[in-house]
């Protein structure tokens, strides 16, 4: 049994409603209690900031893009290193860091619960392999279904119960979390080095369009009952004029789900273009945000660029061979038979060129745009904006307009009059961010009741004590103080235990892997469907038996059992 | 007992459709694999135990002794070597790149002096590639170029190119065309519909002549080059850029001989090029059935494919520096762990002779041409026969091996693990 008593915490726990109250938090073996005995190991968090773990509803960290992304480019694995120290094993990289770069990176920033953006189903293994090695945070994995055949086939046969079932087979098998589309039908049109142009193009041979596979899907979601929506990356990612595409897909849904949205839609910023070419680029924030702001069945993610250099990475394999025309950088592509596709390149965010700072500006706006902070959370689609080390920049931003207007004065002079960041006074509060990064983003990943994203008890004892007196400083001014309190903990404790304090870890934990079982009728089981199994037979290259993730590779197995209504 | 979809541990193709017979804890049968998979599953004359040289005899030792002289020598070593793992499975190199960590040492994969080039291409140009099934279901051109997959990859072409069935192909073995491009006739040359014959070492040439050709400057393009002729290069560019898919392997032809990771990144550079004119992908005929298993556990752990240099205490890469046969050749290393490899079939002379003079342990089932330079041989399971573990398949495609027989023999990870902890305590101490 080990106890611990975190006292004087000044805590903001949106979940529970708590905003700025000085409270005690017990915990015992791992969990959060209402009380603990006097033998309890004590931590003084003197009035300091507390909050829920952080949690990151949208990062590339691990899987074989991830992956392919640090095997080319040891450029990038020299510009940020360490040795190994104590626990600690040596780390490489800035903006596709190893997997211990990664973990030990968001722990000294507080990030305690992490879902990896994009995993193809045949290499899911790969992706719990890296999972083990990611010690400090849960995790958790979006599966893509974006060009699935056997899904397309059923979505043409009109059949969304069969959809239904071939996902929740899917999951069960690689052990994935959520259902995830990356420019639906545009990954099978690209295994032909074509495209889907918005969501009434039809996909090659299979004749069923973006918008079909999108309602369908979103369909099959509820009929799973799985705990979070379709996460959408939409068609026609980073092209002038985008935004009608991003609103005509945000339009198709439907308000399914009363716990929750019914469509997160990821990095908006990159989906949010106006103009026709990149001669007229600007920013279309204002209709995305007041769009979201009428649709409580829809939840967001930034996706903020920030300036220098990064590393694209995505399952959306056309768009990144666009990206590769335009910057004539390295270019690698990884299609993944029956299933999606990736592509990665490096890139170079630069203040002084016009698109990249409208881009910048445009992560910001949607952010302040949007009235609810639960409906728009705070990301860089990590590394695809900027690395996630850039998070604590990116609050400083969002609460300060002296440090915006200070920022603004360097970027592209053009920029003003193509976005209206420099009009905007909000400024966010503590509240708004805690929301945005830790208890909006549970409550879309719909892991709350999980023990995420807030401190009740029973909760996950998932904390984070930043070393800032929120009464003490004012971040509209005082914005470097925000920036520093947030790049480095006091404390973070996983799992009850302290793993990091004051920028350093302590210990080589382990982590959690949630993932979703639904339970669906005899009929709906696509393991013994003779169809799916011939299908699978014949056109993958892996058979049937070797294809299921075991669970050798789950760490620790937190299985989410559904009642699936097929 | 018949085991199905057992994993083929043998090349890079990972055949996972294998029916292993057992009977009495012996293999009799194997079903669906190639000659090269069969015998391994087959293999037989395993060493019982573990063995130390003993002046010129060879003493049995017990797990424990070998695992703990293992731990001795890589501790007390100033410059140690971790070398080979692409013949085991992923869990044992996560330990051996735990272990290269704690003593400084420097690890290394058989890569170095396999595809090492191709991936320092990479590493310039990037790499557009795609899994096998995707090249199966779509290719409806094939291009072989210095690889020679009838000998060394026997079912690439029946799994997944010439004799594959495809969902995209009505009649695939008709509407498919193989290019194979070498420097003299090979076998499968025989089977190809197009084979290009270029003299040696003129690779780099003739893929240069493609790109201009590709990129419409074919009156720049001299009678022949490098042996092929100027008709012949216009006819091969047109195939590509007609092809519906395209898909390119090549081997150790191309990424061993003059040019080395030149010609690979000239390669890929064509592929991209043909990428704006249709589908194209190019992969790298791997051989060790989880060598690139190797490349991404390193890459993972370490932030680099292979060749990397601990002794710094941060992960430090540089190929031709860090990798097994430089360390070797200027006489650096003190000790040397080998694991799922055989450098003395395959290091040069020099390498060797180094490796003679300092202590030696290895990992491996059976007696190969480094026992003769080990001080310590320490006997495993085989991953895919009495060992499970992961493999990456060529194309990146995880799959968990099978285990088709049970013995007493440790796996790899197992070992590793125990001689990991005693270092551990050691250093604590």
């Amino acid at each position: 049994m080990t106890e611990l008593l975190v006292k004087n915490a000044y805590v903001i726990d949106p979940l529970r409603g708590i905003n700025a109250e000085t409270m005690d938090i017990a915990i015992l073996d791992g969990k959060i209690v209402e009380e603990v005995s006097d033998a309890a190991e004590v931590i003084d968090a003197r009035g300091m900031l507390t909050l829920p773990g952080g949690v990151d509803s949208h990062t590339h960290i691990c899987g074989t893009k991830v992956n392919f992304g640090r095997y080319m480019s040891p450029e990038d694995m020299r510009a940020g290193r360490t040795p190994r120290q104590g626990p600690l094993h040596a780390t490489s990289g800035y903006s596709v860091p190893t997997t211990y770069g990664n973990s030990y990176r968001y722990s000294v920033m507080g990030y305690t619960t992490l879902l990896e953006g994009a995993m193809a189903p045949l290499e899911a293994r790969h992706t719990h392999e890296e999972f083990i090695y990611t010690p400090l945070q849960d995790t958790m994995a979006n599966t893509l279904f974006d060009g699935n055949w056997a899904i397309m086939e059923a979505i043409r046969d009109g059949d969304v119960k069969r959809v239904a079932a071939i996902i929740g087979w899917t999951l069960r098998a690689v052990k994935g979390f959520a259902i995830k589309l990356t420019n639906p039908g545009g990954t099978e049109a690209w295994q032909w080095g074509k495209n889907v142009s918005c969501i009434r193009d039809p996909v090659p041979y299979f004749e069923v369009t973006p918008a079909e596979i999108i309602r369908s899907i979103v369909e099959a979601n509820e009929l799973l009952g799985l705990p979070h929506s379709v996460h959408l990356h939409c068609n026609n990612l980073g092209t002038p004029g985008n935004y009608s595409c991003t609103l005509g897909s945000l339009g198709l849904i439907p308000d399914l789900n009363k716990k929750r949205q019914t469509l997160y839609a990821t990095h908006v910023q990159f989906h949010a273009y106006g103009g026709s070419d990149w001669k007229d680029f600007c920013s279309k924030s204002e209709p995305i945000a007041r769009f979201v702001d009428m649709r409580p069945q829809i939840v967001m993610d930034m996706g903020q660029v920030m300036f220098g250099r990064t590393t694209t990475m995505t399952a959306d394999g056309p768009m990144e061979f666009n990206l590769y025309r335009l910057h004539h950088e390295k270019w690698s592509n990884h299609d993944v038979e029956l299933e999606t596709g990736s592509g990665i390149i490096p890139v170079i965010y630069r203040r002084k060129n016009l698109v990249n700072s409208i881009m910048w500006a445009i992560g910001l706006e949607l952010a302040l745009l949007t009235k609810s902070p639960w409906q728009c959370l705070l990301t860089t689609d990590n590394p695809n904006g900027a690395p996630f080390v850039k998070y604590p920049e990116i609050i400083g931003l969002l609460m300060s307009k002296k440090y915006r207007d200070a920022e603004f004065a360097t970027i592209h002079p053009d920029t003003e009059a193509r976005v209206p960041l420099p009009a905007i006074e909000r400024e966010l509060d503590w509240y708004e961010i805690a929301v945005m990064t830790r208890a909006g983003q549970a409550k879309a990943l719909g892991i709350q009741d999980l023990g995420k994203g807030h401190l009740g008890p029973g909760a996950d004892a998932d904390v984070a004590i930043y070393p800032l007196k929120i009464g003490e400083v004012d971040p509209s001014v005082d914005y470097q103080k925000v920036i520093d309190a947030f790049s480095r903990t006091e404390y973070t404790i996983k799992r009850g235990t302290v793993v990091a304090r004051r920028g350093e870890c302590l210990v080589d934990g382990s982590n959690a892997t949630f993932w979703v079982r639904p339970k669906v009728s005899e009929a709906y089981d696509m393991g013994k469907d003779p169809d799916f199994i011939e299908k699978f037979d014949r056109y993958y290259t892996v058979r049937m038996r070797n294809y299921p993730v075991q669970e050798e590779y789950l760490n620790r197995n937190r299985c989410i059992e559904t009642e699936a209504r097929i | 007992m018949i085991v199905k979809d057992a994993v083929c541990p043998f090349c890079g193709c990972l055949c996972d459709d294998i029916e292993v017979e057992v009977e009495d804890d012996r293999v009799v049968a194997v079903t669906n694999a190639c000659e090269l998979g069969t015998t391994k599953f087959m293999g037989e004359k395993r060493m019982k135990n573990p063995i130390l040289r003993d002046g010129d005899r060879w003493r049995d030792i017990t797990y424990d002794e070998a695992v703990q002289y293992a731990a001795d020598m890589l501790l007390s070593a100033e410059r140690p070597l971790l070398y080979g793992w692409s013949g085991t499975h992923g869990e044992a190199q996560c330990v051996g790149v735990h272990m290269a960590e704690l003593v400084r040492g420097v690890i290394d994969n058989t890569s170095s002096v396999c595809h090492g080039p191709s991936i320092l291409a990479i590493q310039e140009v990037g790499h557009p590639g795609c899994t096998l099934g995707v090249v199966k279901n779509r290719a409806d051109l094939v291009i072989y170029w210095g690889s020679n997959p009838i000998d060394a990859h026997p079912r690439h072409l029946s799994r997944y190119t010439r004799y594959a069935e495809g969902f995209f192909l009505e009649n695939a073995f008709r509407d498919r065309k193989v290019i194979v491009v070498d420097i003299r006739k090979t076998e499968t040359a025989n089977i190809a519909d197009e084979f290009v014959r270029i003299k040696p070492g003129g690779d780099y040439a003739v893929l240069s002549a493609l790109r201009a050709i590709v990129q419409g400057k074919t009156d720049t393009i001299p009678r022949t080059v490098a042996g092929v002729t100027r008709e012949q290069l216009v006819r091969v560019a047109n195939l590509c850029k007609n092809a519906k898919f395209g898909a390119v392997y090549f081997g150790l032809g191309l990424t061993m001989t003059r040019g080395k990771y030149k010609n690979i990144r000239n390669a890929i550079e064509l592929v991209s090029e043909l990428s704006r004119h249709t589908k194209f992908t190019i992969s790298a005929m791997r051989g060790h059935y989880n060598v690139y298993g190797s490349n991404e556990v390193n890459t993972w752990m370490t932030g680099y494919p292979f060749g990397i240099d601990y002794s710094r205490g941060i992960a430090f890469y540089n190929p031709g520096e860090t990798t097994a046969v430089d360390i070797l050749a200027r006489k650096e290393c003190d000790a040397a762990l080998i694991v799922g490899s055989d450098p003395a079939a395959h290091f040069p002379r020099k390498c060797l002779e180094h490796l003679a003079d300092i202590p030696v342990v290895q990992l491996d089932p059976y007696p190969n041409a480094t026992t003769a330079f080990c001080n310590v041989q320490i006997p495993v399971a085989v991953t895919g026969i009495d060992a499970e573990g992961t493999a990456y398949r060529m194309d990146g495609v995880p799959i968990r091996t099978r285990k088709v027989l049970s013995t007493d023999y440790l796996s790899d990870r197992e070992v590793l693990s125990r001689m990991c902890a005693l270092m551990q305590e050691a250093l604590e101490r």
